[in-house]
């Protein structure tokens, strides 16, 4: 599936033609620039490279510089790779917007989940903790309990849900339906929410 | 500057309210007179029954107007018989035809929970001299 990037700017509410009321994030897509075009021949495999949020040019290296002007663009931000675009529709500096998304489509939206920092079981994997505060219990309300048993297997194993870090990883969201497109202002409306903090950047799937 | 380089970066707050104005509000919210906690209102809305649509309405004292821009909703209570009975409808929902101003009462809080506790004479609000 292709996809584009863009910012998530928040949420609010939309109705729905039958009255309904939906939770909406609005999106905003900045026409993306094709910085480079995979090919068979150099590259093995075709793909549109995509770039898009604003950067400044002291920020830059200057090899990253030279690849953005190469498709007569200021420096990015973010940069996506996609495979499943139409062969031989977008040319190198080509922009890809709003357009690329019809109302109605259900697309899939990618971003960095916020960070919880390390947490416990009773958070992190919805344990319930030991639920009692009596009969002898001391300072282990939220406690994962066992991690196993003895001397058979004489060992924890992998992939045992324990404490630790939260959040802030890739996470997709999928079947989110495009309730809105604006082209005015390059928003996208889609129902529920997505991964990230407002002014984070996300990818929508197509 | 090409129009691909157009800064990612509006204001957060401007765009949602754009949305909101956009796709949310509903142009009758002007209509409706000015309410608050304390005033007795009837708030005619429609209910779908399969394909017919009929109006029913809802009058009772406001207890909050909470949120702001499209969220914005408001509670109202009545007593039916001696059960009371809360209703929260979202100010901009295109299912509210009309609102009609009964009382003006004088609270002197934006939100009377206290109402709930609140029976008999002691429920009483008194009424806002125009």
């Amino acid at each position: 599936m292709p996809g584009i990037i863009g910012k998530k700017i928040g949420m609010t509410s939309i109705f729905a033609a039958d009255g309904k009321n939906t939770a909406c994030t609005v999106i905003e897509v900045s026409p993306n620039v094709v910085t480079q075009i995979r090919t068979e021949d150099v590259d093995g495999y075709f793909a549109l490279q995509l770039a898009a949020g604003e950067k400044k040019e002291k920020n830059t290296a200057a090899g990253e510089l030279g690849h953005f002007q190469k498709a007569g663009t200021g420096p990015k931000r973010v940069v996506v790779e996609y495979k499943d675009f139409e062969r031989d529709q977008f040319k190198l500096g080509d922009t890809i917007g709003v357009d690329f998304f019809a109302e109605g489509e259900v697309i899939s939206v990618v971003g960095t989940s916020k960070g919880k920092g390390f947490q416990g079981v009773v958070k992190r994997h919805h344990f319930a903790g030991i639920m009692q505060a009596t009969h002898g219990q001391h300072n282990r309300l939220r406690a994962p309990g066992s991690i196993g048993a003895g001397s058979d297997p004489s060992r924890v194993f992998k992939g045992l849900r324990m404490a630790g870090q939260m959040g802030n990883v890739r996470a997709k969201i999928a079947n989110l339906e495009v309730l809105k497109v604006d082209a005015e202002k390059n928003l996208v409306v889609v129902s529920g929410s997505v991964p990230g903090p407002k002014n984070g950047f996300v990818i929508l799937e197509k | 500057m090409s129009t691909a380089d157009k800064p990612m970066f509006f204001t957060v707050m401007n765009l949602i309210q754009y949305v909101e104005e956009q796709f949310t509000a509903n142009a009758k919210v002007a209509e409706y007179p000015a309410f608050g906690a304390g005033d007795t209102i009837t708030v005619y809305y429609q209910i779908r029954e399969g394909e017919k649509v009929r109006t029913q309405f809802f009058k009772g004292v406001v207890l909050q107007r909470r949120g702001k821009g499209a969220t914005e909703t408001f509670t109202i209570r009545k007593m039916s018989g001696n059960i009371g009975v809360e209703r929260i409808f979202m100010l901009n929902s295109p299912g509210i035809e009309k609102i009609e101003m009964n009382k003006k009462g004088s609270v002197r809080r934006a939100r009377i929970f206290y109402q709930r506790d609140l029976t008999g004479k002691a429920a009483r609000i008194k009424e806002k001299r125009m």
